[in-house]
């Protein structure tokens, strides 16, 4: 009989060490999962990228439905664990209880709030989990808003750095003279605070919180000495403290954390523990790396294999984009120790290593970290530094002799040297999975190894050995790049912008490290709709960056002549109308005049001098430019519908010339057609567009996603609507969500494939808040684009655009 | 007609008339120029027709020191007027000058009239 497995806790110790159980023994267990927050395992060492925007909530899921699925794991997200009944080996929850065989408590840290007046107040918050990050970032929305981040550790610098990053005024208030003083020395310490001063953070050191002013919800911050700092919110980021509640309850041996042995076992046989809130040897653990190896002697345990934990040492780095900083050991000053420091102002270098006895006791390197892992490993090791003393600062590349380049320098480390600390990878056995499982690519050897799969600092190390490895098969590009002016793909291109609130394009090339000076003629474009999609009332466009097609408003054809279409709202069109454009074509001596798929009128051969004047002609009766050129709303075609058509069941024509009033002028990631079929008969070929609409007696039904060019392919179905307005409300949503995560040129049938269509059902159709805030963006975003590009042309902008700067009168020529 | 050697510079106008990573063209004859303005303001001109389809180079996207055209997508160095990468050919250039703000286009000599007309520049 399978034995019953309960789990307390859904965190990283906890997801780990289910996966070592799975893989030594699948069956062994009936497993059940409890976990407080209402979602399953995944990487709280990267909410500080999430925070910053510059990965997503899904990126850091470590392990999703379909694994709990696959493995039989009973989750219970959301629902937390209040008493442990040891007699009868239950456990207890507002819910019911479950039986256990051998329970594991894995019920990690709770952020400690210093207790202070006003510590309850709506707006003070840790940052622990999801859900802070989430208050945190609505919090950053509002503009001018400011917050107070109390804690110049790791976490608070990462969310203060983040917070700033979205645009909000912050103060850290630390406590102690420097910040990091557990990590880093005052020197580094202070190259730390002028690097985040510089980004417009106030740090205040020996900062005494007195209390958190406020009546509603938290306005300021109070310190001893009388300060005040207005916030809108207060981030307590101070420390943890082992989260032990139940096993105390319990009558387990608990000390600052619950006291386990080597086997992670804690005084009851029948329950293991592991992760923060655990006291290994007196020893409370606060980084993964320890944690990890936790769980791979509980797995072991569990399955009664032999396996013991030994206290480790561990490096610390912090994530904050654009700082370097790499701590490991100790590096307090002692009468028997001496210090190597290397410091270049210029450069913001700072390293500093401690010896005794010429053994590397300690190391804090600022600026400039690549050598970190191998200062760790001699740390660890015991290595005797001697020979090297004169050259060791200045870190690997200089040991025998001559420089060697970084790849040189990978290549020469020992199969032992550790790779990932997160997840405690040797080289060897990186290079090892990379030959022996034919691993191609980074996904490949986080998946197979984990190395680089936790906090993601050794990914640079990582991809060195798979290059050393496979040599020129190797493929960095995971993600395919915008164009060869970056790395980036179009998805953190995008998020970066929002993050870093980029509102230029020499910004965004400046921040993101372009690799060229201007860009190019695929990223330009490309840069110039996210930029007018994200900040549609504060970026200026930049025609340069526009295709010859929007630039001029017109479409190029082979001869460099152009044309021109102009809108018929819906299709419809009128005998002034067409005696208009049958003048313009008289008089401008056009050579062809054609009626296009789309239901409009293009009239081809048209000299670019001549479109200043053909437009005034147009606009003159009643015309605006057509949009045929435009990666935005091009035309909506309608069928004739309740009107005439004696199948018509709604106001086909109505519909759509008002979802194009509606709609016309907005850009999006790649064209956009639409049409509107007064019903199933489907006469305007609504299930082959972008999106379509099929009127039937009951209302209207939306699809969206079709395509009818280089890919043929059918609609998908969004869903049924009552009424007009509502048809319009979800169609302006959609397209709104796709203008937001589409990448430049990616039609909709594409992006929709690419996120999937359930997730465009279930954020249009399902979530009513966010259909209306989707709408919402858009109508904003319209209040700046419904200018038609025509009549401001014949106005007099850029009019130089359409003549030549000069003529030489030539006399043999003319 | 008889091709003189040396160059006759014209002026065809100020660096303000053409927009930063932006072209403007020069009617020559028959021959139309395109004349570039880069992003840190050097000035190129070659014969306004891409070596692929003559596609007009004045109506591409201007980027670093190159071009790339409307057409197909070809990119033409601004210096040489050599197609890049993989794609073959070549365009004439023009040699070009500035003097403080004004922009003079060398052209062969007798090809050219002595006195630029300017077109209106409003």
């Amino acid at each position: 009989m399978t034995e019953k497995l309960v789990v307390v806790g859904a965190g990283m110790a906890s997801g780990r060490m289910l996966e070592h159980l799975f893989e030594a023994e699948p069956n062994a267990f009936d497993v059940t999962l409890f976990g407080a927050e209402p979602r399953g395992n995944y990487n709280r060492i990267m909410l500080s990228p999430v925070l910053a925007g510059e990965k997503a909530f899904e990126q850091i899921v470590t392990h999703d439905t379909d694994w709990y699925a696959a493995n039989r794991v009973t989750c219970r997200f959301g629902e937390t664990v209040t008493r442990i009944d040891r007699k009868r080996k239950v456990v207890l929850t507002a819910g019911g209880e479950a039986r256990y065989d051998k329970l594991v408590v894995a019920t990690g840290s709770a952020p400690f709030i210093i207790p202070v007046a006003g510590r309850d107040l709506p707006g003070v918050m840790a940052f622990r989990d999801l859900d802070d990050v989430n208050a945190m970032i609505a919090a950053a929305e509002k503009p001018n808003a400011r917050a107070v981040v109390i804690g110049g550790g790791l976490l608070g610098l990462e969310a203060a750095a983040a917070l700033r990053g979205r645009g909000m005024e912050v103060v850290v208030l630390h406590l102690m003279g420097h910040l990091m003083e557990r990590q880093l020395d005052p020197a580094a310490g202070y190259l730390l605070k002028k690097e985040l001063e510089d980004r417009g953070i106030r740090i205040h050191t020996e900062a005494q919180t007195k209390a958190i002013l406020g009546d509603e919800r938290a306005e300021a911050v109070l310190l001893d000495d009388g300060t005040i700092y207005p916030a809108d919110i207060v981030v307590m980021a101070v420390g943890i403290r082992p989260e032990t509640r139940i096993a105390t309850d319990a009558g387990l041996h608990v000390e600052r954390g619950i006291v386990v042995d080597d086997r992670m076992m804690s005084s009851d046989p029948d329950i293991l523990a592991i992760g923060e809130c655990v006291e290994h040897q007196g020893i409370c653990y606060g980084l993964v790396a320890p944690l990890y190896d936790m769980a791979k002697v509980a797995a072991r345990t569990l399955v009664g294999e032999e396996a013991a934990f030994r206290p480790v040492e561990t490096a610390t780095q912090l994530k904050v984009t654009g700082v370097s900083l790499y701590s490991a050991g100790d590096f307090a000053e002692a009468d028997d120790r001496e210090e190597i420091v290397l410091r270049d102002a210029s450069a913001g270098v700072y390293k500093r290593l401690v010896l005794k006895d010429n053994r590397i006791m300690g190391a804090v390197l600022y600026g400039e970290t690549s050598d970190g892992g191998w200062f760790f490993d001699m740390l660890r090791r015991g290595t005797d530094v001697s020979d090297m003393r004169e050259t060791l600062i200045f870190g690997q590349a200089y040991q025998g002799g001559g420089q060697l380049d970084p790849m040189a320098a990978v290549a020469a480390l020992p199969d032992d040297a550790e790779i990932c600390g997160c997840n405690g990878v040797c080289k060897g056995k990186i290079t090892g999975a990379i030959t022996g499982k034919g691993l191609a690519s980074l996904d490949d050897v986080r998946a197979h190894t984990k190395a680089s799969a936790s906090c993601g600092t050794c990914t640079g190390l990582v991809e060195q050995l798979l290059s050393l490895t496979l040599g020129d098969t190797y493929n960095p590009a995971a993600v395919t790049p915008v164009c060869g002016c970056t790395d980036l793909g179009h998805d953190e291109v995008r998020r970066l912008i929002r993050a870093k609130r980029l509102k230029t394009i020499p910004a965004v090339m400046q921040e993101l490290e372009w690799k060229t000076s201007c860009g190019c003629a695929k990223c330009r474009p490309a840069l110039n709709y996210y930029l007018v999609s994200d900040w549609p009332d504060e970026y200026a466009d930049d025609y340069q960056s526009r295709f010859i097609n929007e630039r001029v408003h017109a479409n190029i054809q082979k001869d460099g002549t152009y044309s021109v279409v102009p809108r018929m709202w819906g299709g419809v069109t009128s005998s002034a109308e067409l005696r208009a454009i049958a003048d313009v074509v008289d008089r401008f001596d056009i050579p062809a005049v054609k009626v296009t798929g789309g239901q409009r009128i293009d009239m081809l051969g048209i000299r670019k001098q001549d479109l200043p004047a053909v437009w005034a002609e147009l606009g003159k009766a009643g015309f605006v430019s057509g949009h045929a050129y435009a990666k935005g709303l091009r035309t909506v075609k309608t069928c004739v519908g309740s009107d005439w058509c004696r199948f018509g069941t709604q106001d086909s024509t109505g519909l759509g010339i008002r979802i194009e009033k509606f709609m016309w002028g907005s850009w999006t990631p790649a064209k956009v057609k639409m049409a509107v079929s007064g019903c199933p008969r489907n006469c305007a070929e609504a299930t082959c567009k972008d999106v379509g609409v099929i009127c039937v007696e009951s209302g209207f039904e939306i699809h969206f996603a079709g395509a009818a060019g280089l890919d043929i392919k059918g609609t998908e179905k969004l869903g049924l609507v009552r009424s007009e307005d509502e048809a319009l409300e979800h169609i302006v949503a959609l397209v709104q969500m796709y203008r937001e995560q589409g990448h430049y040129l990616e039609r909709i049938y594409k992006w929709a494939k690419r996120i999937g269509y359930d997730e465009v059902r279930r954020q249009i159709m399902d979530d009513a808040d966010r259909r209306k805030a989707y709408f919402d963006r858009f109508v904003f975003s319209q209040r700046f684009a419904q200018v038609d590009p025509w009549s401001e042309r014949v106005s007099g902008k850029d009019k130089h655009e359409f003549r030549p700067m000069a003529t030489l009168s030539l006399e043999a020529a003319e | 007609m008889m091709r003189m050697t040396g160059q006759e510079w014209v002026s065809i106008g100020t660096l303000h008339d053409i927009p930063q990573r932006g072209a403007r063209c020069v009617r020559n004859g028959d021959m139309t120029i395109a004349v570039f303005r880069t992003a840190d303001d050097r000035v190129f001109a070659m014969e306004d027709k891409c070596p692929h389809r003559a596609g007009p180079l004045s109506q591409g996207i201007v980027h670093d020191g190159c071009v790339t055209c409307p057409l197909h997508n070809w990119i033409i160095s601004l210096e040489t007027g050599r197609a890049q990468g993989a794609d073959e050919g070549g365009t004439a250039t023009f040699a070009v000058r500035l003097e403080g703000q004004r922009i003079l286009l060398a052209l062969p000599c007798g090809s050219a009239a002595a006195v630029a007309e300017s077109c209106d520049h409003g």
